[in-house]
């Protein structure tokens, strides 16, 4: 059985099915599923898909087989989740689905019909910088960069549920973000700070 | 030539600027290769080969090139594949997902051949041959000596002997290698992840034998490389010619698992070193036979005997070929690998001689900054705390350990850099270096800014294209002391050239005007500002192309590093709490990214010493863990704290820093582990397994 024939199963949930060594848990049960849209089969064909993207509502035609991500980089033109590792293991495409933090590879555009997604192209007012990405600048918790929306993407959500972290919050809430350039002790440094600033109001 | 400003004279330069391109990295509007989209773009993707050494007999692509939607199939690539991951063929296609069908639907005939992917076992006899004409798989062969080493041990009071063994180590930028190429009439446009725009072109240039002037090599923003990108490889060549074939833009990203496979990786290392030193901790002799693989590339030897004076010393070494992708430099090329060994045998010795390591160090390393550099992180670091080996009890016990480095670095003479000033008094500088994570932006414009006493918003520096005057690849702690000291010297020139026309319009001479912070100061007329300044140009922009000169950078560095571990004697897991380092490069350009980037070095060395290793399946010679799950590189819970402290010797000029913080603290940590336990592990990574069947041999020796 195809994964695009399995009724309701995002691409994270195939892997674990077919035994690849997965961490965390990205289904979302009020999504509608693919299933629920199409019957118990999509494709071969592309599928239309309705995603609201950083508050803007996008319809567009997906390959079945299209990941949330490169539906996002590709179709979309948000190159700023980053494809990595491609199989849920570094969090370089961390997104914020619906209120949760997704890994946006490790899911099927499909499975995202329907869905409220932000990235990090939609963090900053205008010109105006989330207090997140403004830790970072200043505290230098990026070198290449390219791990670096991800983490962000980790650190704001972790500032709305926790507004007052300790830093082994914040140490396990980027537990899921790898960089390989050794940013880790500026980004804990960032989000600390960044937590204390929108205390303020900042 | 003006020398750098006094330190205190100085606004933007050894200070801690944040990076001008943080705003695109926070907001996601960097554009990487992997992020370039060009109109009508493919999507190109490599067939690998499944065995670890086959001749190709034939590739059948019709059933490929007939899939809807490919639009080019390259075919037989090579006659032979030496490893798991070599190139067969290659199809481009209007998705990925049709790529990646395509790739399927090629059907190859294999004749496999015998192979070989454990070292120790390719030097045998009779060894499976990685290529015909070298016995016993031996590729270089080196030996040196200083003195004699047979007299040296025999004046020595306590010898040591064992093997220490490091394993591969993978590069693992998070930005795969690849790039998009695109073809406008005879020029083709290469936006390609690499730490060398010159060097890409050039080497692309020569294989698809066409004049170098073609070819045009972008890189504005790349994610990270650790030496992995510093020429260009096989896809480059590849994705090129499906373009080509194609008739339009082609994007060809690796993949995690070719990552792993085919783009670079740092050799493994077993020496066999014999160590003497007398009572009092003079050290005598030094002997070592070693040999490691860099697949089926060369260059697996180590720069022994590392750091200490030995007055008699005798190393052989051997590269190794084994079926497996070749070698690239990785962040200090050896060295690493001499000081875990070199180190580890230290402490050992120290251990027998009953001398303590930092003062046995102390005692046998002639580099004088370093002398001081082992003083001010010892104080830092609490050293005095150390405690015996393996005298601590309970289910946790923690050691400390100290390691050293050296690197050269140092400018590239044939570095060149295009200063202009516009008449309307905008300012650019082009070169064609490019920013591989280190801050090479912000560096070239914070120079720029502080030689014409600009603010850093009036600059604009331009880099990343090989369309800009020639800057070496950026490896080896080269790219600071070649950009920043011809950036200071191309600006230089073209301040005098403007003071020189705005002598003329004033009717002065140019030696009468005074200038600073924007300002003119010309005698009997007053103060001008830079764009009335500038205006003076008429309608046309100076522009002074200067090369890099001898004065402004140096050469060698010294540093140090301490690391206390705590390790569960239960589990075996090890946790480096603490890491401090002293490090000299000279004069830091930017107090802020240097310090990331030590960070950087050290975080790499926790990788190296307790997690990474490249397996290989001695029956199958496929890698079983390449991915970003099972290859482990470090995360957030494994992160100590840091302390990092630049050693002043700013006179020297500036000096590169990418090498010298990813080499002391892998020695540090060994012996902080060795320390903690009261049992040395000979082998890295240093996982839990090790450290169990450690402690069991302890308790039963």
């Amino acid at each position: 059985m195809s994964e695009q024939q399995k009724p309701g199963l995002s691409r994270r949930g195939f892997l674990k099915g077919v035994g690849g060594g997965v961490v965390g848990v990205t289904v979302l049960p009020s999504l509608r599923t693919a299933t629920a849209r199409y019957g118990t089969s999509v494709g071969p064909g592309a599928a239309r898909i309705t995603l609201t993207v950083n508050g803007e509502k996008k319809m567009i035609e997906v390959d079945p087989r299209t990941t949330l991500l490169d539906a996002l980089r590709d179709q979309l033109g948000l190159t700023g989740s980053k494809r990595v590792c491609n199989k849920g293991q570094c969090g370089a495409c961390t997104v914020i689905l619906n209120g949760r933090s997704v890994l946006a590879c490790s899911m099927l555009a499909i499975d995202a019909d329907g869905a409220t997604v932000e990235t990090i192209e939609g963090l900053a007012k205008g010109d105006e910088l989330h207090p997140v990405q403004r830790a970072f600048i200043k505290d230098d918790a990026l070198q290449c960069g390219f791990c670096t929306p991800g983490f962000i993407m980790s650190s704001v959500l972790l500032l709305r549920q926790n507004p007052s972290p300790t830093l082994d919050e914040i140490k396990y809430a980027v537990s899921g973000n790898l960089c390989r350039c050794g940013t880790y002790p500026h980004v804990f440094k960032a989000v600390d700070e960044a937590a204390k600033a929108m205390k303020k109001g900042g | 030539m003006a020398p750098w400003k006094k330190l205190d004279e100085m606004s933007l330069v050894h200070k801690e600027v944040t990076r001008i391109d943080g705003a695109l990295k926070v907001t996601g509007a960097a554009q990487y290769t992997y992020d370039i989209q060009r109109p009508g773009m493919l999507y190109g993707r490599i067939l690998r080969s499944v065995h670890p050494h086959a001749r190709v007999l034939s590739v059948d692509t019709s059933k490929a090139e007939a899939l809807s939607g490919v639009r080019a199939v390259l075919g037989a690539i090579k006659d032979e594949v030496n490893f798991v991951g070599d190139d067969v063929a290659a199809v481009a296609a209007v998705s990925e997902e049709i790529a990646q069908e395509a790739l399927r639907l090629i059907e190859v005939q294999y004749e496999v051949l015998p192979f070989t992917v454990r070292e120790s076992e390719a030097k045998k006899e009779g060894a499976p041959q990685v290529f015909s004409g070298r016995p016993n798989n031996i590729g270089n062969h080196d030996e040196r000596s200083e003195g004699e080493v047979e007299k040296g041990f025999a004046e020595a009071d306590v010898i040591i002997e064992h093997t220490y063994h490091l394993n591969v180590q993978l590069h693992t930028p998070l930005e795969p290698h690849g790039c998009v190429c695109e073809w406008r009439g005879e020029d083709l446009y290469m936006w390609d992840s690499t730490q060398g725009v010159h060097s890409t072109r050039g080497g692309v240039a020569r294989a698809l034998e066409m004049p170098e002037n073609q070819v045009h090599v972008i890189t504005h923003h790349m994610g990270g490389g650790f030496g992995s990108k510093l020429s260009p490889k096989s896809y480059n060549i590849i994705c090129a010619r499906l373009a080509k074939k194609a008739g339009a833009p082609v994007k060809l990203m690796l993949d995690r698992e070719e990552e792993m496979l085919a783009v670079g990786n740092r050799p493994s290392s077993w020496q066999k070193i014999k160590m003497g030193a007398k009572k009092d901790g003079t050290l005598t002799a030094f002997q070592m036979e070693s040999f490691g693989t860099a697949g089926i590339g060369g260059g697996a030897g180590v720069p022994q005997p590392y750091i200490y004076n030995f007055p008699n010393w005798k190393v052989s070494h051997d590269d190794v070929h084994i079926n497996a992708g070749a070698a690239a430099p990785m962040r200090a090329p050896g060295h690493p690998q001499a000081n875990f060994a070199m180190e580890s045998a230290m402490d050992e010795l120290a251990d027998k001689l009953g001398i303590d390591p930092l003062e046995f160090r102390l005692k046998n390393d002639a580099n004088s900054t370093r002398q001081q550099e082992y003083k001010i992180g010892a104080e830092k670091f609490g050293w005095g705390n150390r405690k015996q080996s393996g005298s601590g009890t309970g289910l946790k016990v923690t050691g400390l350990g100290v390691g050293s480095g050296r690197w050269g670095g140092g400018g590239n003479n044939r570095t060149e850099a295009i200063v202009n000033i516009y008449p309307d008094g905008a300012v650019d500088v082009k070169i064609g270096t490019q920013d591989i994570g280190v801050g090479t932006w912000t560096i070239v414009a914070a120079v720029l800014a502080e030689e014409l006493e600009l603010e850093l918003v009036d600059v604009k520096p331009m880099i990343g294209e090989s369309d800009f005057p020639w800057a070496p690849a950026s490896g080896g702690s080269t790219t600071a002391p070649s950009v920043t000291p011809t950036v200071k010297l191309a600006a230089e020139a073209a301040k005098k050239k403007l003071l020189e026309v705005v002598a003329e319009e004033y009717g002065v001479k140019p030696e009468e005007i005074r200038y600073g912070k924007k300002k003119f100061t010309i005698p009997g007329q007053g103060e001008i500002g830079w764009k009335t300044a500038c205006a003076a140009l008429n309608g046309k922009a100076i522009s002074e192309k200067v090369q890099w000169a001898e004065g402004l950078s140096s050469s060698g560095t010294a540093g140090c590093q301490f690391a206390e571990v705590e390790v569960d004697t239960e589990t075996g897991r090890v946790q480096v709490k603490r890491m401090v380092a002293v490090q000299d490069c000279g004069l830091v350009v930017n107090l802020l990214t240097a310090r990331s980037q030590v960070n950087g070095g050290m975080i790499g060395e926790i990788g190296y010493s307790l997690f990474e290793n490249r397996l290989l399946d001695h029956d199958t010679g496929i890698m079983p863990n390449a991915d970003l799950e099972n290859y482990k590189i470090p995360g957030a819970l494994e992160m100590p704290d840091f302390d990092v402290t630049f050693y002043d010797e700013h006179e020297r000029g500036v000096i590169g820093l990418g090498e010298p913080p990813a080499i002391p603290g892998v020695g540090a940590i060994a012996n902080a582990v060795a320390n903690a336990i009261g049992a040395r592990i000979y082998e890295l990574p240093i996982t839990p397994d090790k450290v169990l069947m450690a402690l069991a041999g302890r308790k039963e020796g």
